[in-house]
């Protein structure tokens, strides 16, 4: 008989004293020999930078209209142009930026916090409550999402009116408009954007309680707790982490479809969407209204689906492979 | 395969009826009504209106009412368009929805499948590399960049077509293109992928060695096995496709569902909102269990469960 090579490698005592590289270690270098993924990288962080920073150090203002002005082509005062209010298209890009970049960053999370806890859940207990709400995954999977959202959109536009009417009875919240809206986004998206999430982590899960690791962690008499924490977490971090980086781009689709449909944030505030769909609408006298926004949505979606992809590649996720 | 189906059935009718139920009472649990933008409708008219329309009565009279007229197939009067009915609307506005949902799929599939056939039989060449990222543009750029970029050359500058309508066949080019697109770049992945794993598998390399042609091994052998991951994405294209036609509607003015829907959610027209909320699901549940039988057929090792 032949032992099978995993135990007759067990046999062999590791070396304690050596410290091998860890998962993520191990993907970092991986991820860096990806120059696409890195190039996304960096231009999301230059993209994020510039939306965060930008406005402070050149005190744009994305309101300041100038009727007088109108629309004119870029030049060297302002480099992208300017609307048909004579508001500049650089500044109101990079507000529209902050709000499409949130909106994807917390939605995500949102998904991100649904889909673990639920998956998490159904992998841990197992059995016939796993069944059910998996098949409750699968119904969901088969319904138009983007039908809800629009019906979140506008007929909880009301209610969240009045949150943004009892923040600002605080001073310091006071000149903060439209937060209703936003916060309705962020649960609208987030709350469709979860299943896929809660069925790679509880794949993850299911696979992982039956591995011998974590048998001999039990057999070493660690405590449930530690088990969880140490061991179980840790390894289902990997593809929680690709999935989240592959939800973004996808959230930000979501939000400027609905912005484009007039569904998304309110004027004067402005997101990709909105500046897309009021480009679209002038694209025949003045190109650059649609070009522009559009080119920088594209190229940050782009950048996030490489990123992802070569996280991806790099933690060698096995449950999303297309 | 007949209690497959069976059982299937059975579960859409409870889906069916939780969707109708939430839509209700999310739509009516909000102030306002349909009524409330009319300015000049004194009380009294709006009490007629109220009145014809059951408004008048309670929420659940009015629930158990509803409920009742759809399990007849009766979708209820429109509260914004007077004198027509749901079924009417849907009735005229349907078929032109799924004649553009049904280009954008022999688009996205016309497209989309000799693209990753070509990237997958020619592995790391410049033709991969050009396919896969077509296939990425295709994914990054959405269909309310594209649709508005298409029409800007296309039709505004070149004036070989007209920016917006749906009169003659050459308006249906640019609505079903910027919609088939996205799912073109997509299905250009999966069947990559598809054919690279069944290209080396030992079938293929068994009919290679018996000498067939390199057209006929990928005809009659790989792509059978290559295009299961296709399969099962359509069911989720095709969800899209209907969802997405609702910008591509706006975009070229095409006088569909997608549209009428987005509209009736504006002015909170009731029944129609509800109607085609219902339509969506049902016929989106539909074509997923058309897709699963499909998948089924062609891949004998999955059973029905």
């Amino acid at each position: 008989m032949i032992a099978p090579t995993s135990s007759s490698s067990a046999a062999v005592l590791p070396e304690p004293l050596e410290r091998g590289t860890s998962l993520w270690r191990d993907a970092w270098s991986r991820l860096r020999k990806n120059h696409l993924a890195v190039l996304g990288g960096v231009v999301l962080l230059v993209l994020a930078l510039a939306c965060v920073l930008g406005p402070l150090i050149f005190h744009l203002s994305y309101q300041n209209q100038n009727l007088d002005l109108g629309a004119t082509p870029p030049g060297p005062q302002h480099w992208l142009g300017t609307d048909t209010l004579g508001r500049d298209l650089l500044a109101r890009l990079l507000y529209g930026g902050r709000i499409s970049l949130m909106v994807g960053l917390v939605a995500s999370l949102v998904a991100l916090v649904i889909g673990v806890t639920y998956g998490a859940v159904a992998g841990f207990f197992g059995g016939k409550l796993d069944s059910v709400m998996m098949r409750i995954v699968d119904i969901m999977y088969a319904l138009p999402f983007t039908v809800f959202v629009i019906l979140m959109m506008v007929f909880l536009k009301e209610p969240m009116q009045a949150v943004d009417a009892w923040l600002s009875r605080f001073a310091l919240l006071s000149n903060l408009q439209g937060v209703g809206k936003i916060l309705l986004l962020f649960g609208a998206i987030g709350a469709v954007e979860w299943l896929t999430m809660a069925r790679i982590v509880r794949g993850q899960i299911l696979s992982i309680k039956r591995m011998e690791y974590i048998e001999a962690a039990r057999a070493l008499g660690y405590g449930r707790r530690r088990i969880i924490f140490r061991h179980m977490i840790p390894n289902i971090l990997g593809p929680v982490v690709v999935y989240t980086t592959l939800t973004i781009p996808a959230v930000m689709l979501l939000e400027s479809f609905l912005s484009f449909l007039g569904l998304g944030v309110d004027a004067p505030m402005s997101s990709w969407g909105t500046l897309i769909k009021d480009g679209a609408e002038k694209m025949e006298e003045f190109w650059w209204l649609l070009v522009f926004p559009g080119g920088v949505f594209s190229l940050t979606l782009f950048s996030l689906n490489f990123l992802g992809d070569g996280l991806r590649d790099a933690l060698d996720v096995r449950a999303s492979k297309d | 395969m007949i209690r497959f189906i069976v059982r299937r059935l059975l579960e859409t009718i409870p889906v069916l009826l939780i969707i109708l139920t939430a839509t209700f009472f999310m739509i009516r649990f909000v102030p306002g009504g349909p009524f409330t933008a009319e300015k000049a409708v004194t009380p009294e008219v709006l009490r007629n209106l109220e009145k014809t329309y059951h408004l008048d009565q309670p929420l659940w009279r009015q629930y158990t009412h509803y409920l009742g007229d759809v399990l007849r197939g009766d979708l209820g009067p429109s509260f914004k368009y007077p004198n027509r009915t749901v079924n009417e609307i849907i009735a005229d506005k349907l078929p032109v929805s799924l004649e553009l949902g049904l280009l954008s799929l022999i688009v996205a599939l016309g497209i989309g499948l000799p693209l990753g056939v070509f990237a997958a039989v020619k592995r790391n060449s410049w033709i991969d590399y050009v396919c896969s990222s077509v296939a990425m543009l295709g994914i990054c750029v959405p269909t309310f960049v594209l649709g508005p970029l298409l029409v800007l050359f296309f039709a505004i500058h070149l004036g070989w077509f007209n920016a917006s309508g749906w009169y003659g066949p050459l308006d249906r080019v640019l609505p079903s293109l910027t919609l088939g697109c996205v799912y073109a770049a997509y299905i250009a992945r999966l069947t990559r992928g598809g054919m690279l794993e069944v290209l080396s598998q030992d079938y293929v390399r068994t009919a290679r060695a018996k000498g067939a042609s390199g057209f006929r091994v990928i005809w009659r052998h790989a792509l059978r096995g290559g295009l299961l991951p296709v399969v099962s994405f359509l069911g989720p294209a095709i969800a899209g496709i209907l969802t997405g036609s609702f910008v591509i509607e706006t975009i070229f003015q095409v006088p569909g569902l997608g549209r009428e829907f987005v509209n009736s959610a504006f002015n909170r027209d009731y029944t129609l909102v509800l109607g085609t909320v219902i339509l969506y699901a049902a016929l989106i549940i539909a074509l997923n269990f058309a897709v699963d039988v499909a998948q089924v057929w062609l891949n004998p090792k999955l059973k029905f469960e």
